[in-house]
Order: structure tokens, then C-alpha cells, then sequence
């Protein structure tokens, strides 16, 4: 079987890769690129530990096909961090108790960067809409609620 | 594995279509399918066609491409009475991805939005055939062949269109029951649509309960008879969610709040 090559942009960097009919990107990301940031939770778009930013949106990259983001922009979590620097959301993540066993986080921290991208000063209600496709089994949600407005409020004081 | 084959216009990919096919639009389906290992299908066809993906008017008419998204059904001015309907279909990353033409062909308990237009009496315009009236599209939906193009509805007079998608968990959690309505007339109704989702294999219209709002008006008086009929003709079945019987249940109560305006 003939494999497709494609090429796109990962976390600032152009990358490629050849792959199989109807490979997911997730799989490209994890096991062709080694991005282990993005997480197989479910395959069918009911937990959202997948989700990556496509072109600044939103998309669960286990539904997402490979072939379908040639020429995108694509962001994960692991390219959030600058250098030793932590991004704030994933400052304010590990100073909030935002993170247990830490499998959600990726999804999380990826939805919530679409919001704040769009939405520097979102409500409490909005920030709760943005991770509703994100499942977490240990937190309660209440901490990553807080932990991304705290992240929310340091953004915009630092852009100020 | 399997094949995947990317065409300019929707027309080449219908001209392509042949059995063991499968058309991927927004992926929230077909993808879930190829990640389970769905062998009912070896070839994918998409088509990069950005028409698909317009929401237009035409005369009185709103035409929905095939491939626009929940997304952009939310962020459109000319559809913001369906915004609530899309807003109410998984997160936010789906409703990136999630097609309105794929709703059409959602499994119970899915499809919200394919039951909005149900209510709405939408059209089916299909590729190079013939426009299919959605009660029609939706009763003969395994049975379909050809690929959706759009679908279009006439604007519903301002206030007459009603929804609320009940579930478990908030804010998002699947359908234990979606309705949807259409509820002209002002003081009397006439000519009302009422359509349920997940109370059935396919969105469904509650004909009996539409007939019995004739002339009705939408007090609590006015609409016992058609919460007593509520449940003819549908067909609710048991899932994770709720039995069959759950569904039948509270069928009244949610139609009540929905017909009354009622929170809850």
C-alpha cells in the first residue's frame, strides 16, 4: 500500500511525514513524529485528551485525518513551553493542582489556549464551555477552571 | 487499509462513488469508524470544495453547504435562531469539525441538529439528483445513495422556533431527548412541526402531538392533549443514557417546558 505524503507546520517547525490511508493524526503525531503531548483517550471524540490547535482551532486530532492538515499550522502541548519556561497555563496548571494524574492536561491546556487566543478575559461560564469536550476524572474541573483564569489574568497583565 | 481519494467538486466524488464507500466530511463519524476498524467501507472520497462549506441566502431561503461546520453555524448572523441548536452538539473542537450534512446521518442518541431541521422542514439538495424533503431524507437514510450538497430551510417567523436538548451531565453531555419545534400562529397554533431527536433511530416527527396543538393555544390547558400523545410514533430505544421506557417517561415533562417556555 502506497503511503501520502504531507507536509505541515508543527509548533513553529515545517515537518512531514508519509502516511497510511486513513491514519488519524494523532497517530502521525505520537508514533510518526514523536510528539507524545496529544493522548489517545477514547478514538472517538468523547474525552478530548487528543485535542491540538489546527490553524488556532480546536480539533480532536484522533478524528482529525493526516492527510487533511497539509499545509497547516498544527500546535500541541509540547509546544507550548519556551525553552525552561513553562507556558502560564501550565504554570498556573501545576501551581493550581490542575493536573492529577496529568492524562487530560495536554486536551485541557490546548482548549484552553483557544479560548485565551480569542478570548484574553473570558467568564468563568466561558472557560467552562471551552473544556466541555475535555473529560477529567480526578480534578473535579474546579481547579483547571481557576488555573486557566489565573493563567487568563497573568496573560493579560503581561502583555499590558 | 485503506484508500483515500480527494476530489475538487462534490459531482466527481458522486461520479466516484461505488459500493464500499464512505465520504468524509468533518471526520467526527467516519473517523470514529476507521479508528474502530469499520470494514463496511476501504475507500474514503473527499472533496476540497470551499462552497461546501457557504451558508447563503436565496430569496427567503438559507442554504447550508454540506461541509459547514457547528462552528460556523454559531458565528453566522443570518442563522443565529440555530446557534443555540449547534452550541448544544459536543465541544468546542468538534463543533471546529463537525458537519451539518453529517448530522443527518448521526446515530441516536446524536443528531441535535438534524432534528432542528426536521422541525424546520429542510431540504436535502443532493448531488446531481433531485431535492429530497428531510421527513423522506431521514426515514430513508441507509438506504441513500448519492452525496449531500446543502440543505436549506425558510427562515421561521421570529419566536416560532423552539429547542432544548435534555441531558445528564452539563454543560455537554449526549441526548437523553432532544425537541425541537416550530410553533407558528401567535395566540392559536397552526401548522405546528415537532420533532424529537433520540427517541427513535432517526430524528423523528411527533405528528400526533402536532395535530392535537392545532388551534391550541400554549397554556397549560391548551397543551394537554398533545402531551398525552406526545410519545405516538416515536420509537425510543434503551442506550447508556436512559431505557426506552425512562424516555417515554418524561417525554411530557420536557415537551411541557418546552411548549410553556419553562426552565428546567
Amino acid at each position: 500500500m502506497t503511503k501520502t505524503p504531507i507536509t505541515f507546520t508543527l509548533n513553529g517547525a515545517e515537518t512531514g511525514a508519509f502516511v497510511d490511508g486513513g491514519a488519524n493524526l494523532l497517530d502521525v503525531l505520537r508514533r510518526g513524529m514523536g510528539d507524545l503531548s496529544p493522548k489517545l483517550g477514547c478514538a472517538q471524540g468523547g474525552c478530548g485528551a487528543c485535542t491540538v490547535l489546527i490553524d488556532g482551532a480546536a480539533h480532536l486530532a484522533c478524528l482529525t485525518l493526516a492527510e487533511a492538515v497539509q499545509g497547516a499550522q498544527v500546535e500541541t502541548t509540547a509546544g507550548l513551553a519556551d525553552g525552561p519556561d513553562l507556558h502560564p497555563l501550565q504554570q498556573a496548571f501545576v501551581e493550581g493542582f490542575a493536573a492529577q494524574c496529568g492524562f487530560c492536561s495536554p486536551g485541557m491546556l490546548m482548549a484552553a489556549k483557544a479560548l485565551l487566543d480569542k478570548t484574553p478575559n473570558p467568564t468563568r461560564d466561558q472557560v467552562a464551555e471551552a473544556i466541555s469536550g475535555n473529560l477529567c476524572r480526578c480534578t473535579g474541573y474546579e481547579p483547571i477552571i481557576n488555573a486557566v483564569l489565573t493563567a487568563a489574568a497573568q496573560m493579560r497583565g503581561r502583555v499590558a | 487499509m485503506l484508500t483515500v481519494e480527494t476530489f475538487d467538486t462534490l459531482d466527481q466524488a458522486a461520479a466516484a462513488l461505488r459500493d464500499k464507500c464512505c465520504y468524509l466530511g468533518g471526520g467526527t463519524l467516519v473517523m470514529r469508524g476507521v479508528n474502530y476498524g469499520d470494514q463496511s467501507f476501504d475507500r474514503l472520497l473527499r472533496v476540497r470544495d470551499g462552497d461546501l462549506r457557504r451558508i447563503r441566502a436565496e430569496g427567503s431561503r438559507v442554504v447550508i453547504g454540506a461541509g459547514v461546520t457547528m462552528a460556523q453555524v454559531i458565528s453566522s448572523p443570518d442563522l443565529a435562531f440555530l446557534a443555540p441548536v449547534a452550541r448544544s452538539v459536543g465541544g468546542p473542537a468538534l463543533r471546529n469539525m463537525a458537519t451539518v450534512a453529517g448530522n443527518l446521518f448521526a446515530r441516536s442518541p446524536f443528531g441535535d441538529f438534524a432534528t432542528a431541521l426536521l422541525a424546520l422542514d429542510a431540504t436535502v439538495h443532493m448531488s446531481g439528483r433531485n431535492d429530497v424533503p428531510i421527513d423522506r431524507f431521514l426515514s430513508d437514510r441507509d438506504r441513500q445513495r448519492g452525496l449531500v450538497a446543502a440543505v436549506s430551510l425558510a427562515m421561521p417567523a421570529n419566536g416560532t422556533f423552539r429547542y432544548r436538548k435534555v441531558s445528564r451531565t452539563k454543560p455537554k453531555g449526549a441526548a437523553v431527548m432532544t425537541i425541537a419545534a416550530v410553533l407558528p400562529g401567535g395566540g392559536r397554533i397552526a401548522g405546528a412541526r415537532l420533532a424529537f431527536g433520540a427517541m427513535g433511530p432517526t430524528p423523528l416527527r411527533a405528528r400526533a402531538a402536532e395535530a392535537a396543538l392545532e388551534g391550541a393555544s400554549l397554556d397549560h390547558n391548551g397543551i394537554q392533549r398533545a402531551l398525552a400523545v406526545a410519545c405516538d410514533g416515536l420509537d425510543p430505544q434503551d442506550d447508556a443514557l436512559a431505557s426506552a421506557w425512562y424516555r417515554r417517561e418524561v417525554a411530557q415533562v420536557h415537551l411541557s417546558r418546552l411548549l410553556l417556555n419553562q426552565e428546567g
